[in-house]
């Protein structure tokens, strides 16, 4: 029935799983490549972002076109919708990725602070964690698992507060020099954005698998539960 | 591409009624052209120009130029039955004759003097199994045909019309009549097919339009209003006129 149709709406979902594969893999090179000042990797980042950009105008095209010339209804309506609004979310992701690139290429070898890059590097791993599993929520139409993915963005939020305050400490007892202390302030910034579309993309699960529109962002409706 | 199909400048005349106002439309080969338009506005008239059903109205005028395969279709020298094989059709109403499946089937090649039974058999399982009923139907080959339901018996009439190996389809709602279902199936043999046929459909519903179609004709009072790529019309036509139909603001 309709084969020609769950044929396109397969392959629209194949490469929308396989733009947030490639999406994980940018956030992971592009905060290694800043803690370990490697311009080369943090280049590539930046060139690779053109396939990222490439990928959502070619989701977009898609379902739209799904939209105009199938009238899909339902179940299959509200796929095609969250694929549409959870690729500018990856795409939004893929962009914090090339900014925090380009702070790698713009900032000269600076006096480090290992402890709060080891602090960036964990975050950036959380955030990666919490990427795939809302991309395995999406693959398993598990809105449980989705709801649980997108809990985890407190964690990333105070995470953020942490580092922050860290920074503040660091430049104040000149742990660290002011320069390479703001790039610090601007990649936990990135990050903490990065953990907010996933909580996006991890609503649009729900939305695919339930219809409805939620707001799962903790720090947005709770933002007692952090501690400052 | 290549036009399978060119007609330039068509008016039809019911008595002193013109039906259609000079209508230019190609047909490429292996394509699905679909013809839309709210009732009235000639795109049955047209699709019967091609097979020359308006023949058998009475009073009926056709002028301008209609060409199969370079052929003109209005020539005196056409001979209408051939003319019929070449472009088949499938209308609104299933109509099986009242025989067996199998008869129904082979009725054209038995009227082409096919006799070899090895052949008619093969012909009989090969085109049920286009039309996406040979399942439904190998046990009960000797059955009447209208022992079958509505959707079932419009795909007997596919398998019909594809045993003579017609080079166009015409199509005239085939699926009006028919079940959400049964539609759908006659979609997908339509999309399984489409590669061996040139096919024209008539149809009401514009989804199924823009799901099967490669182009799409919007006529409206006799005037071909827009033809293009199905993708294009429905998602950025031309004309005003061609969005506010296919969104339903009249028609």
């Amino acid at each position: 029935m309709r084969e020609l149709f769950s044929d396109e709406l397969k392959k629209l979902h194949g490469r929308f799983m396989e733009m947030g594969i490639n999406i994980s893999e940018q956030i992971y090179q592009a905060t290694s490549a800043f803690t370990q000042y490697d311009k080369k990797l943090a280049q590539q980042v930046i060139d690779d972002d053109q396939r990222t950009n490439s990928e959502e105008i070619f989701l977009e095209k898609e379902a739209l076109k799904l939209i105009a010339l199938q009238q899909p209804v339902a179940s299959d309506f509200r796929e095609i919708i969250s694929i549409l609004k959870a690729s500018s979310d990856l795409e939004r992701i893929g962009d914090h990725a090339v900014n925090i690139a380009r702070e790698t290429l713009n900032t000269s070898d600076q006096k480090n602070d290992v402890k709060i890059e080891k602090q960036i590097g964990k975050m950036a791993g959380d955030i990666r964690k919490m990427l795939e599993q809302v991309m395995d929520a999406y693959v398993n139409r598990d809105e449980r698992q989705a709801r649980k993915g997108a809990e985890k963005d407190l964690k990333i939020d105070q995470q953020y507060i942490d580092i922050r305050k860290a920074v503040t400490n660091a430049i104040e007892s000149q742990e660290t020099t002011a320069e390479r202390g703001s790039s610090y302030l601007m990649i936990d910034r990135l990050l903490e954005r990065i953990g907010d579309h996933i909580v996006n993309l991890c609503e649009w699960v729900v939305y695919n698998q339930s219809g409805k529109i939620v707001e799962l962002n903790a720090g947005k409706i709770s933002p007692e539960l952090l501690q400052n | 591409m290549s036009s399978v199909i060119t007609t330039e400048d068509v008016h039809l005349y019911y008595g002193e009624t013109e039906a259609l106002h000079g209508i230019n439309l190609n047909f490429e080969k292996n394509e699905i052209t679909a013809l839309i338009g709210p009732s009235g506005c000639g795109k049955s008239t047209y699709l019967r120009c091609l097979n020359r059903m308006n023949d058998l109205i009475p009073n009926t005028t056709v002028t301008g130029s209609l060409k199969l395969n370079g052929q003109d279709i209005y020539s005196p020298n056409t001979d209408v039955v051939n003319l019929r094989k070449r472009v088949g059709m499938l209308f609104q109403q299933p109509n099986p004759f009242p025989l067996s499946v199998y008869e129904n089937v082979v009725y054209g090649l038995r009227l082409e003097g096919v006799k070899d039974k090895q052949r008619l058999d093969e012909r009989v399982e090969t085109t049920l199994k286009q039309a996406a009923i040979w399942d439904e139907v190998k046990d009960s080959l000797h059955k009447s045909a209208l022992a079958f339901s509505g959707g079932q018996q419009q795909r007997i009439c596919v398998a019909r019309v594809l045993a003579v190996e017609p080079d166009i389809i015409l199509m005239d709602e085939p699926t009006s009549a028919l079940d959400p279902i049964s539609s759908a199936k006659i979609e997908d043999t339509l999309a399984a097919i489409r590669s061996d046929y040139t096919i024209i459909i008539v149809t009401h519903n514009m989804q199924q339009a823009s799901r099967i179609s490669d182009k799409t004709a919007f006529l409206l009072n006799g005037n071909l209003i827009e033809f293009d790529n199905t993708e294009k019309m429905f998602m950025r036509p031309d004309r005003q006129e061609t969005s506010d139909y296919l969104n339903g603001k009249f028609g």
